[in-house]
């Protein structure tokens, strides 16, 4: 086990080095520097000065070894040109704790209502209750995430008046945005939760639990549920991935002031400081989350040797 | 190792719910690309005086905010969706499949190697990478006329999406690949020298078959997805150029409580979400019917 956290470790570094260079060639390789953009012509000694503001004029190399990594990590004094009087970090100090905050919430709320509907759905299998939840679980997976957002607008905020339009702050502010991002990855993990369970109560475990007399609920619960969550674990990463980038579309439908609209805008802008720093941190974030997640594994699953375990 | 094809054509054949999403597909496409003559013109026809109007005789789906017909073009954006998707899609399997083969083949350490590429490539926030590589890639092929510009954006969203979902594919294939690995039939062709090549290609690859068309199956409604998405965003393609959707980002983007255009969500999110739904339904279909397990992870 310890080997196993110690390489996971080791290689956590490697990661971002290959991120961080990944993402500095895409950057690098897109034409243009987006100083020119502005409506009015700038003045060449302006443009000058911009470019050595933003590191323009340096090779790249020394970008990449040097200025970047300093600029970003040791200084936090990195101009970002889409909003002058801003640094980097200070445009990500008031914007990223709001995404985080949704993105959390959702990955919460998809679990808990995908595993309850998943187990549940597994226990009724056949009945209607089964065929419903199977039904819109397959709706949920369809759907893009703007268009039930579109819908929950539409009918709790516009018709009922129940939560406010958009915003942030609020708790109710935060509701349909979490359920809306939330969804999509609720169904999916119901789905898988339930072929699971399905898959585990043929096991010959199973069996032996009711035999001894437990009830069917800690059956359900303690024996095939435990096994089910193996999937969805491995899901955890790949969908965490997906939520807290998902989270740009649904801060969008609900004006959210997260870093959606700023990764958005760095991008078409060609803000390359702000792109690196945005693809650096939710890099970091996710390869952390995916290391907890592998972790998970061996205390949720017994059988899983971690330190012999194949990639 | 895959059925028989008549026996995987008679199971599928039983799934009635399937086999309704395939003919509502073929329908689909049908007429998405059988009017592109008729829709290609129309779509750009733009009527100032009849903006936002509701569906009526001329127009049966109602007009956008530029007057032009949503009929026209959400038949045009559908193809071009479908389009997108199948490109997409089509890339992705055509990567993933030569990646995880080669990685079940030739196993070992540089399995190991390549399987942990893969993990640590799911763990990127790839929504980010595939609007960099768009906006990147996207320039380039401005600057190099290889394409019309308003061309670049539909080629380069097919690349960039295509060029980051292939992973699933790769993991399955790579399982599929080291179970064939094993047969005695892959064996064989080894003592009779063939070279590992022609051993690919000859005979793992003809077995990979039904889990390769699951997934393409399964991948075409996610490319459409994730184009929605950055169209939603405003980096897929660009106007006038239409997919669902944009066409359904541009309805959202007009909600307000003032002046409700039903007609310009409706549709085209009713297009978009009954043809993925049909993609899914025909994909979970054909995995029952080739009986192959794909835990998408």
């Amino acid at each position: 086990m310890a080997r196993f956290v110690l390489r996971r470790l080791l290689s956590f570094p490697l990661v971002l080095l290959a991120v961080y260079s990944g993402a500095v060639l895409l950057v690098l390789a897109t034409p243009g520097e987006g100083l020119e953009s502005g409506e009015k012509e700038l003045p060449p000694e302006v443009l000058q000065q911009k470019r050595i503001a933003y590191n323009y004029d340096q090779s790249w190399l020394k970008r990449y070894f040097w200025t970047w990594p300093k600029r970003l990590v040791w200084d936090r004094d990195l101009p970002s040109h889409q909003y002058e009087d801003w640094t980097v970090v200070e445009i990500m100090r008031s914007a990223l704790p709001v995404s985080l905050q949704l993105g959390v919430l959702a990955l919460g709320l998809a679990v808990t209502l995908g595993i309850a509907v998943g187990v549940l759905s597994a226990a009724q299998r056949g009945r209607w209750l089964d065929q419903l939840a199977v039904g819109l679980c397959l709706i949920g997976v369809s759907l893009p995430t703007f268009v039930i957002g579109a819908l929950l607008l539409i009918v709790f905020a516009l018709w009922l008046r129940a939560v406010p339009v958009g915003g942030w702050g609020r708790p109710a502010q935060a509701l349909l945005p979490a359920l809306t991002l939330a969804l999509p990855f609720a169904a999916y993990i119901a789905r898988l939760t339930r072929s699971a369970m399905l898959d585990a109560f043929s096991e010959d475990y199973i069996r032996t639990a009711r035999a001894k007399g437990l009830s069917e609920w800690q059956v359900l619960i303690n024996h095939a549920l435990r096994n089910a969550l193996l999937p969805v674990l491995s899901y955890l990463g790949p969908a965490a991935a997906a939520i807290f980038t998902g989270s740009f579309v649904v801060e969008k439908i609900f004006t959210v002031p997260g870093m959606g609209t700023h990764v958005v805008e760095s991008i078409n802008n060609r803000d390359q400081t702000l792109i690196l720093a945005t693809v650096m941190v939710y890099s970091v974030l996710l390869a952390t989350f995916n290391l907890l997640v592998d972790l998970l594994y061996g205390v949720v699953d017994p059988r899983i040797r971690v330190g012999a375990r194949m990639a | 190792m895959s059925a028989p094809r008549h026996a995987v054509w008679s199971r599928f054949r039983r799934n009635r719910a399937a086999l309704a999403a395939a003919l509502l597909l073929a329908l689909t496409a049908g007429l998405c690309f059988g009017t592109l003559g008729w829709s290609a013109a129309e779509m750009r026809h733009a009527e100032l005086d009849a903006a936002r109007r509701a569906p009526s005789a001329a127009h049966p789906l109602g007009t956008d905010e530029l007057g032009r017909d949503l009929l026209a073009r959400a038949l045009y954006g559908g193809a071009l969706s479908l389009g997108l998707g199948l490109l997409a899609a089509a890339i992705a399997v055509v990567i993933g499949t030569a990646y995880g083969a080669l990685a079940g083949y030739v196993g070992g350490r540089c399995d190991e190697v390549m399987m942990r590429v893969v993990d640590v490539l799911y763990a990127l926030p790839y929504m980010l990478l595939v609007m960099l590589l768009t906006v990147s890639l996207g320039a380039w092929l401005e600057r190099w006329q290889l394409v019309g510009s308003e061309w670049s954006r539909f080629v380069v969203l097919a690349l960039a999406i295509g060029g980051v979902s292939w992973l699933t594919m790769a993991r399955v294939v790579r399982g599929q690949v080291l179970s064939l690995r094993e047969q005695p039939f892959i064996e064989a062709a080894r003592a009779l020298g063939l070279p590992t090549r022609r051993i690919l290609v000859r005979h793992i690859l003809p077995n990979l078959a039904g889990p390769v068309i699951v997934f393409a199956t399964l991948a075409v409604p996610q490319a459409i997805l994730q184009e929605s998405f950055l169209s939603f965003l405003g980096v897929g393609v660009q106007p006038p150029q239409a997919t669902w959707g944009l066409l359904a980002a541009d309805g959202v983007r007009l909600l307000n409580p003032v002046q409700f255009d039903w007609w310009l969500v409706v549709f085209p999110c009713a297009a978009l979400a009954l043809t993925l739904l049909a993609l899914n339904f025909v994909g979970d279909g054909l995995r029952d019917a080739f009986d192959v397990r794909i835990v998408r992870t």
